[in-house]
């Protein structure tokens, strides 16, 4: 027997409340629609918080890393992580929200498929992340300028329109 | 040594760079670079439509179209808050399975031909065509369907699909097991994939593998039964397991798999509900040509959707569907207009890439290319 096996019927669960409970001041908003439930918190506590998710509450896997750009609202960028407990058969959303420029503590300490998905948000919205082991582009050209998935970026470009032609 | 494997090299299927560093015929070092078929397709999905979107999706990866038009059409559903009839939830499930076997065919047949089988190759794309030819005759396409739509199906069953599925599906299983005689006991099919490309299942979670390659080493993740959308949880079927985690060990996983999909098949087939085959919301599907052409009402309903598009409540949600690679993901976000937020895909090939040097470093340059094929990407799914 695998010993991921999923126990179904496990999905209302005391994550919320321990969460809150052992990080008091770092959880900002805590919701739940559509049966997805997800966390906002505090970015100077997300690898901490990370952590003790894997750790603790038995998310062993980082499904995915990506951001999204509320410009010109501030914060401007809301970095999202889907996680998710095979052990648990549960999915969860940690939110941070940053303004441009802030360099956000990458989670590759804690589950290393965070990896690439931290390089593309850094590649298409400009989020640097420290502590990174590889942050450079992934999906654009080394040469490329810009952020292409930024909202403020025209969908044609600066330097490669096809505007006028 | 250091030796560039691609882009262009043909096992990779698509456009894949990786840089070798090798040491005798021992890799020591393996860094792949992807991105040469980036088309930001999240940045267009940004200035289309909600439903606009859905022929996008079918161009991420290009052998399993229906199932990203599922995982898409899903997640805004969910946003929707949208009942999908009986009818069109049993076909999305019936035309994913289809799409299932044909992403297994086409991955069976060029990964036995990258190792030297190559009459593998024609078996398998001799069912597949068959399966290219039930969706030209659903859609009208036989790869680019976007034949799933949000609020259900683009088109109304054709006359006598039944008869179609159920010559094709009935024939499969024992197509299946010639491609088991042609392989599974084969010697020098053995010796090229046992043993070969183990990485231990921690591992594989840790870096982000999901499907197949996950549950060839012993878990049993699988979207369909953990998470059933699509009134998945009404049919029986099994997720096939191994544990050895090597090349032969996730062949064997997806050969089982058609076997189940076929199963999941022909279990629509018998079981088809009748009924609509989309549902009636005036505000998320056009109406019947008929009405549209006899009742005003028909005629705004369709006019607003065509110029300006529907409108989706202001919200996010992230919908999983078990694509034949593995975890596919749509996390959409509205903001209450009639065109997406941000569309995010969770494409499986890019998660699962990223074991791709773990699998290769400190292994023979041998045995690369039998690895790279276990791992089934799909370049498009990876750079979307």
């Amino acid at each position: 027997m695998p010993p991921d096996a999923p126990e179904n019927g496990s999905v209302s669960n005391p994550t919320h409340l321990s969460l809150k409970e052992t990080f008091s001041g770092a959880i900002f908003e805590t919701t739940e629609a559509y049966g997805e439930i997800g966390f906002v918190v505090d970015p100077a506590k997300i690898v901490e918080i990370s952590s003790y998710l894997k750790h603790v509450q038995g998310f062993e896997r980082l499904s995915s890393v990506t951001a999204v750009d509320w410009w010109p609202r501030e914060p401007r960028f809301e970095i999202v992580y889907q996680l998710h407990s095979i052990r648990r058969n549960l999915r969860a959303r940690l939110k941070i929200r940053v303004s441009a420029g802030t360099a956000v503590d990458s989670v590759t300490v804690v589950w290393r498929s965070a990896n690439w998905y931290e390089r593309e948000v850094f590649d298409l919205f400009g989020v640097t992340f420290a502590n990174h082991p590889n942050l450079e582009r992934i999906m654009m050209p080394m040469d490329f300028e810009g952020h292409p998935l930024r909202k403020d970026f025209p969908i044609h470009g600066y330097r490669y329109s096809y505007r006028d032609e | 040594m250091t030796l560039n494997m691609g882009p262009q090299h043909p096992s990779t299927h698509g456009v894949l760079r990786i840089m070798l560093e090798l040491e005798g015929e021992t890799i020591i070092t393996a860094r792949p670079e992807i991105g040469f078929l980036h088309t930001g397709i999240e940045k267009q999905a940004e200035a289309l439509n909600w439903h606009q979107v859905t022929p996008l999706t079918d161009r991420v990866d290009y052998l399993a179209n229906l199932i990203n038009n599922l995982g898409y059409a899903l997640a805004v559903e969910k946003l929707l808050q949208i009942e999908i009839p009986p009818m069109a939830q049993w076909m999305r499930v019936m035309l994913s399975e289809l799409q299932r076997l044909n992403s297994h065919l086409v991955w069976l047949g060029t990964h036995a031909l990258d190792l030297g089988g190559m009459s593998a190759y024609f078996y398998c794309f001799r069912e597949r065509e068959e399966i290219l030819k039930i969706f030209e005759m659903f859609s009208g396409q036989r790869m680019m369907t976007s034949y799933i739509r949000i609020g259900g199906l683009a088109l109304e069953p054709p006359r006598g699909w039944q008869a179609v599925v159920a010559k094709f599906i009935n024939s499969f299983d024992s197509k299946i097991d010639e491609y088991e005689t042609l392989l599974t006991a084969n010697p020098i099919w053995l010796q090229r994939t046992k043993g070969v490309g183990y990485i231990s299942l921690e591992d594989m979670i840790d870096t982000g593998v999901t499907g197949p390659m996950l549950r060839a080493a012993g878990s049993k993740m699988d979207a369909r039964k953990d998470q059933p959308y699509s009134s998945y949880e009404r049919f029986d079927f099994e997720v096939p397991t191994r544990t050895e985690g090597d090349v032969f060990a996730r062949f064997a996983v997806r050969v089982d798999e058609m076997r189940q999909s076929t199963r999941i098949v022909k279990q629509a087939l018998d079981g088809m509900p009748s009924g609509p085959w989309k549902t009636d919301d005036p505000h998320v599907v056009l109406p019947d040509r008929e009405k549209m052409k006899t009742q005003m009402e028909s005629l705004i309903y369709h006019f607003k959707i065509v110029t300006e598009g529907i409108r989706v409540p202001a919200g996010e949600a992230y919908q999983v569907v078990e694509s034949p690679r593995g975890e596919l993901g749509f996390y959409v976000v509205s903001d209450g207009t009639s065109k997406p937020y941000r569309v995010f895909m969770r494409t499986p090939s890019f998660g699962n890439l990223q074991a791709l040097s773990v699998m290769l470093e400190q292994r023979l340059i041998a045995d690369s290319i039998a690895s790279m094929g276990s791992m089934d990407f799909v370049l498009g799914d990876v750079d979307r």
